[in-house]
This record gives C-alpha cells, sequence and structure tokens, in this order.
C-alpha cells in the first residue's frame, strides 16, 4: 500500500505579502516554508503509515532549491519524495499544474489499495482547486475537507468539515482526500529523522520523465497550458473578532436581534 | 574550522526552534513559578530523539553529533534554561560517561531506556564537603560478596528527583586519596537509596536540584562504571563533556535574552522615541550580541573537537567559563535595558538573570574554569 502526498512550497504568508508589479507573488522576496494544509495530508498520511505500514511518497512541483522542504518533510518519516521540476512546467496555473502532478502520480502508479492526499489548498492561492483537479484527471474519487480518517480494510470513512456542519462519506480505495487544519497536529521532524533525510531515495522528474503521458501536453502545461491570468495579488483583510453572546433566554435573542438591525443585516 | 554549518544542522536549528517556541516557551514562566518539573516536555522531548542526540542509534540514540546536541541546549535554553539543563544534566552526565566508560553489558542495559528518554539520567559527585574540592568524597563503598555498600550522600543533584539511572561516585579505598575513587551505576530502586530534600534556588526553577541519601545501599559489582579507583579520572572526564553542555545553556540564555531586548526595545518608547532608537540602546545591544557570537564560536568549536575525538579539555573550560560570564552580564543588561518592566515577572528577562547565574557555578564554577585553563597553559 502507498499514500502519495502533494505537497507544496508556499511563500509565508504569515508576514507582510510581497507583489510584483505584474500583479504575481513576489516569492523570492518572501520566507519559504511548506504549505500548511499539505502538512496536514502528510500527518495524516504518517498515522496510516503507523497504522497499516503504508510506504509514504511525497510529491511536489517547484524548483529544484524545494530538495530541502522535500526533505524536510522526509525527516518527519516520509519515505520518498520525487520533485517534478522542469522548465516547461513553469508558469502553470492549477489547471496545469493538477495535469502536471496527475501524470508524476500515474508515473509513481496508483494501485488498488492507495491514497492520494493533499492538503485543502496552499496559502498563497488559495484556490482549492488542485487536489479536487488531480482526481479528476486521475479518474479518483474524492473526498475534500477531511477533519477525521479513519481506514477499515480497503473502506475509508471520512468526516467532512463544510461551512455549515460535517458530512460522513465512505469511500473505497483508491481514492484522493484533501485535508485540513483540524484533522490533526502535524509531527515535528525528529532529530533520527534530520540525520536520515538526506540518504532516503529522492527522484526528479523533469519533462523527458513525464512527456509520454497522455496528459503531458505542450498546450496543456506550463504558462501556455494555464487558461488563468491573475488580475491582482493581495493580503485578505484581517477579519475582526466576533461577537459572542451567551444565553437562551428572550432578552439575549432580543439583543442579537438589535445589533443585526443595527447593522441593517435583518 | 569550518564556519558553515551542514544542511542537517540547519534544519535541526529550525526543528529545535519550533519546537522551543511552541512547546516550552508557553511552560517556562509557569515551571518557573510553581518549581514544577516538566515532565510533559521531557516525553515529547524524548519522542523526537532529543534525549539521546550524539549516540549511536545501536544503543538507541539519534545517532547525531556533539553540535547537534550543543545546538538543541541552545535553542531550549533561548526560553527556558530549566528545560536545557534537564536534557544537559541527562546526556553529558549519565548517558555519557555509561557510554564511554561501560562495559558493553552496562551499555546494553542502560543506555536503550536512557537515550531513548524513557529513563532519566543524573549524576552524584558533589557532596556537602565535596564541592570545588571534588577529591575530598566522604561516601564510601565496600565490596561485600557480589555487591557493594554505598554509605554517604549526595547534595545539589540535578534531575535527582526525577532520575532513574544515576552515575555516582564513592570512596573504595579512603586512604588513597583521589585514586581511591569509584564510579557506579545505581538505579533508584536499589535497597538503601532514597531522595533527600529539594532545594528551592534562585532559578532554573523548574529543575529538580536534591539530596541523594545511601545508607546501607546495595550496589551489584557488575554496576562499577570503569575500573575501581578510576573514578575521579571518570569524574573530570565526564565533567569536560558537561561543561559544552553548560556552556550551550549560558549560550542560549544569553541569546535568548537579546532576542527579547531588541524586540522590547523597538516597541517600548520613552522621550516620544523608541527606546532602540537610542544609541546606548544600539551600543549595549551591539555589545551584547557581540559577547554571545564568540561564546557560540568557543561553544561550537570545543564541540567540534570533542566530536573529532581531539584533547577538548581545555576549550570547554574556556567555552563555558566565556558563555556563562558573558550570560550573566547580557541578561542584567537586558534587565536594565527593559528598565522597571524588567525586573517584574511579567518579562522573562528578570528569569532569564537568575537562570544566567548558575552557569557560572555548577559543572566547575569560573574559578575552576580559570585553573583548568592555567594547567593546559602549564602555569604552576
Amino acid at each position: 500500500m502507498k499514500i502519495i502526498v502533494c505537497v507544496k512550497q508556499v511563500p509565508d504568508t504569515s508576514g507582510k505579502v510581497a507583489v510584483n508589479p505584474d500583479g504575481t507573488l513576489n516569492r523570492a522576496s518572501m520566507a519559504a516554508i511548506t504549505n500548511p494544509d499539505d502538512l496536514n495530508a502528510v500527518e495524516a498520511a504518517l498515522v496510516l503509515k503507523e497504522q497499516t505500514g503504508a510506504e509514504v511518497i511525497v510529491v511536489s512541483m517547484g524548483p529544484p532549491p524545494a530538495e530541502g522542504m522535500l526533505r524536510e518533510v522526509m525527516a518527519r518519516g516520509v519515505d520518498r519524495a520525487v520533485l517534478v521540476s522542469g522548465r516547461e512546467f513553469g508558469g502553470s496555473d492549477t489547471y496545469a499544474t493538477s495535469q502536471i502532478l496527475a501524470a508524476a502520480i500515474n508515473k509513481i502508479g496508483v494501485g488498488p489499495e492507495d491514497i492520494v492526499m493533499c492538503g485543502r489548498q496552499a496559502i498563497d492561492g488559495d484556490t482549492a482547486q488542485v487536489g479536487p483537479q488531480i482526481a479528476e484527471k486521475l479518474g479518483l474519487p474524492q473526498v475534500s475537507y477531511a477533519a477525521e480518517i479513519k481506514k477499515d480494510g480497503d473502506t475509508l470513512t471520512i468526516k467532512r468539515m463544510l461551512e455549515d456542519g460535517y458530512m460522513t462519506i465512505k469511500v473505497k480505495t483508491p481514492c484522493l482526500i484533501t485535508c485540513i487544519k483540524e484533522l490533526n497536529n502535524p509531527r515535528y521532524m525528529s532529530v533520527n529523522g534530520i540525520f536520515e533525510c538526506y540518504a532516503k531515495p529522492y527522484e526528479i522528474f523533469d519533462y523527458n520523465t513525464l512527456k509520454d503521458d497522455p496528459l503531458i501536453d505542450p498546450s496543456t502545461i506550463g504558462l501556455k497550458g494555464s487558461p488563468t491570468n491573475i488580475f491582482k495579488s493581495f493580503t485578505p483583510p484581517q477579519k475582526g473578532v466576533g461577537m459572542m453572546l451567551e444565553g437562551a433566554d428572550k432578552a439575549t435573542c432580543d439583543k442579537l436581534a438589535g445589533i443585526l438591525a443595527a447593522k441593517h443585516m435583518i | 574550522m569550518d564556519f558553515v554549518l551542514s544542511k542537517e544542522h540547519q534544519m535541526l536549528r529550525k526543528m529545535y526552534r519550533e519546537f522551543a517556541e511552541n512547546e516550552v516557551k508557553p511552560l517556562a514562566t509557569e515551571i518557573d513559578e510553581e518549581e514544577r518539573f516538566p515532565t510533559e516536555t521531557v516525553e515529547k522531548m524524548a519522542k523526537l530523539g532529543m534525549m539521546g542526540i550524539y549516540f549511536p542509534k545501536e544503543y538507541g540514540g539519534a545517532g547525531g553529533d556533539v553540535l547537534s546536541y550543543v545546538m538543541c541546549v541552545e535553542e531550549l535554553a533561548k526560553v527556558c534554561g530549566t528545560t536545557a539543563v534537564i536534557v544537559s544534566a541527562h546526556t553529558s552526565l549519565c548517558c555519557a560517561p555509561i557510554f564511554e566508560h561501560g562495559t558493553e553489558e552496562q551499555k546494553k542495559k542502560y543506555l536503550p531506556d536512557l537515550l531513548s528518554g524513557k529513563k532519566i539520567g543524573a549524576f552524584g559527585l558533589t557532596e556537602p564537603n565535596a564541592g570545588t574540592d571534588a577529591s575530598g568524597q566522604q561516601t564510601t563503598a565496600v565490596l561485600e560478596g557480589d555487591h557493594y555498600v554505598l554509605n554517604g550522600s549526595k547534595c545539589f543533584i540535578t534531575n535527582g528527583t526525577v532520575a532513574d539511572t544515576i552515575v555516582v561516585f564513592a570512596m573504595t579505598d579512603p586512604k588513597a586519596g583521589n585514586h581511591g575513587i569509584s564510579a557506579f551505576i545505581v538505579e533508584k530502586s536499589f535497597p538503601g537509596f532514597s531522595v533527600g530534600k529539594h532545594e528551592k534556588k534562585m532559578g532554573i526553577r523548574g529543575s529538580s536540584t536534591c539530596d541523594l541519601i545511601f545508607q546501607d545501599c546495595i550496589v551489584p559489582k557488575e554496576n562499577l562504571l570503569g575500573q575501581e579507583g578510576k573514578g575521579f579520572k571518570i569524574a573530570m572526564m565526564t565533567l569536560d563533556g558537561g561543561r559544552i553542555g553548560i556552556a550551550s545553556q549560558a549560550l542560549g540564555i544569553g541569546e535568548g535574552a537579546i532576542d527579547e531586548a531588541v524586540k522590547y526595545t523597538q516597541e517600548r518608547v520613552q522621550f516620544k522615541k523608541r527606546l532602540s532608537q537610542f544609541q546606548n540602546t544600539q551600543f549595549q545591544l551591539a555589545d551584547m550580541h557581540t559577547r554571545m557570537q564568540a561564546a557560540q564560536y568557543l561553544v561550537y568549536a570545543a564541540a567540534m573537537k570533542k566530536q573529532n575525538h581531539e584533547p577538548y579539555s581545555m576549550d570547554a573550560a574556556m567555552a563555558k567559563l566565556f558563555a556563562a560570564e558573558a550570560a550573566s552580564d547580557v541578561t542584567r543588561r537586558a534587565v536594565q535595558l527593559f528598565g522597571g518592566y524588567g525586573y517584574t515577572r511579567e518579562y522573562p528577562v528578570e528569569r532569564m538573570m537568575r537562570d544566567a547565574k548558575i552557569t557560572e557555578i555548577y559543572e566547575g564554577t569560573s574559578e575552576v574554569q580559570r585553573m583548568v585553563i592555567a594547567s593546559h597553559l602549564g602555569v604552576k
């Protein structure tokens, strides 16, 4: 059994976001980190590894320096890593990226017992599109927004966290799951893991490695294959602190109605 | 000496720092106030391999090197001096002498539990009348058949109340002076062993410091560490290594105080200016950083020499002497930069100042370090 986890190196947007004149992110001026939701996916995979003995493989698309991030992920306990890297892939939007990552996952191979995992979304683009698109391109059933995962044989019971409630879904392997931060607390790298991570298998898939996959076509990858145009990049305004009213009595309800009315919401 | 850290060491620094910020810093004030040993933190560190960093995997260690241990103690000490000394005393004073002087059977029996952090280690050398003059040991060990009988007491033992395994020194031949001292591996469950009073300290208040009492304590003969009469040498060699750990603790405490002072002086406004805009603040911080940077080079150099099996006794003494005195100076200056707020327990710098002081005292006072350095210079 294999668990393939897609991870992305992203600029740390917890500070100020730097934007180029053309509206794209100025990645060079921001520290690079592993996308936080992807670490939840890695943790979920490592928990399943502890339960089942599965092999955990991480895949990332990015420039060669992304190796550092992949080594760090291996220092947490991941078995091997694949970096998908090539000039032909540069400038890809979510459509092209999912095309390329799906081809890379095909190359690794998805068997009947295998699971593909992704973070819900990357903090640089906030699209949440790549995971679901990979599932579509691989023809895998997908379960997004996983907040709890239980495995029993070839069946996974997944609790999805949606804005207005929870939904529990059963799915059989092979499948793709996108993970949210509520799923777990990612473990730290360990001292042993750090001293082992540079000895673990690390492969680079370039254009030539993937070019024979039907998904890889010059018109569907890289900047040319990307239908998205970036209009503007910006730091979303911070949400204000919410207000909590406690009590199930009429007075509290009246107060709530009064506040909403004052804001012209009702 | 290579001044560039390897990729692994850079990654370790990042991991230690994340761990210290998220798991250690939030508890630092509480364990100081309550004088509480942070058991939960030790369990977390154990899982990450931090209780046996530079020992081989065959004994359950993490397979790292001395520098990776030094960096661990340093990063922990930046936010909590207590947590740093727990790792340092356990590693340098208990795991190291068993690894370096133990028989294969002793290593196989004791190291896996110690290095995996299932058990905590301590070191019993100091006695009420044998502090800096460690040769004045009054605890005795008498061989009776297949075991030794230990009688006496030890004091100021770091990790004492929580330790499962303790390297203890006792006189097997009182007439032979230093050559009459032997080392033993004592388990807390041995009959006749008990833990005495807990010291109330000025700093590192979450660390357990207590007396150990041996009253006809039965120690199996096979728990003699090294040869009979070689205990003093084992103690001195162990303290050479321990000094690198304490130097790292001092280094971290000083660096942590600078981090706090840099942050605070950029926020605090007086006379319509941020404190950081005053030249005095800038000069103070520049001096503080220069001292701690110099300390870091000394500490890392000593660690590299130990790692490479080169003589490092003088390097460890210089590192500890300089780092400890720098830490005391830097933390005192940090409190001064904070003004009245620095003197309150609302901010961490007063704790850092209290924690720093002990690094000039334990595992050899600064005066002892000067004696060691002078003796290496051949000055008599």
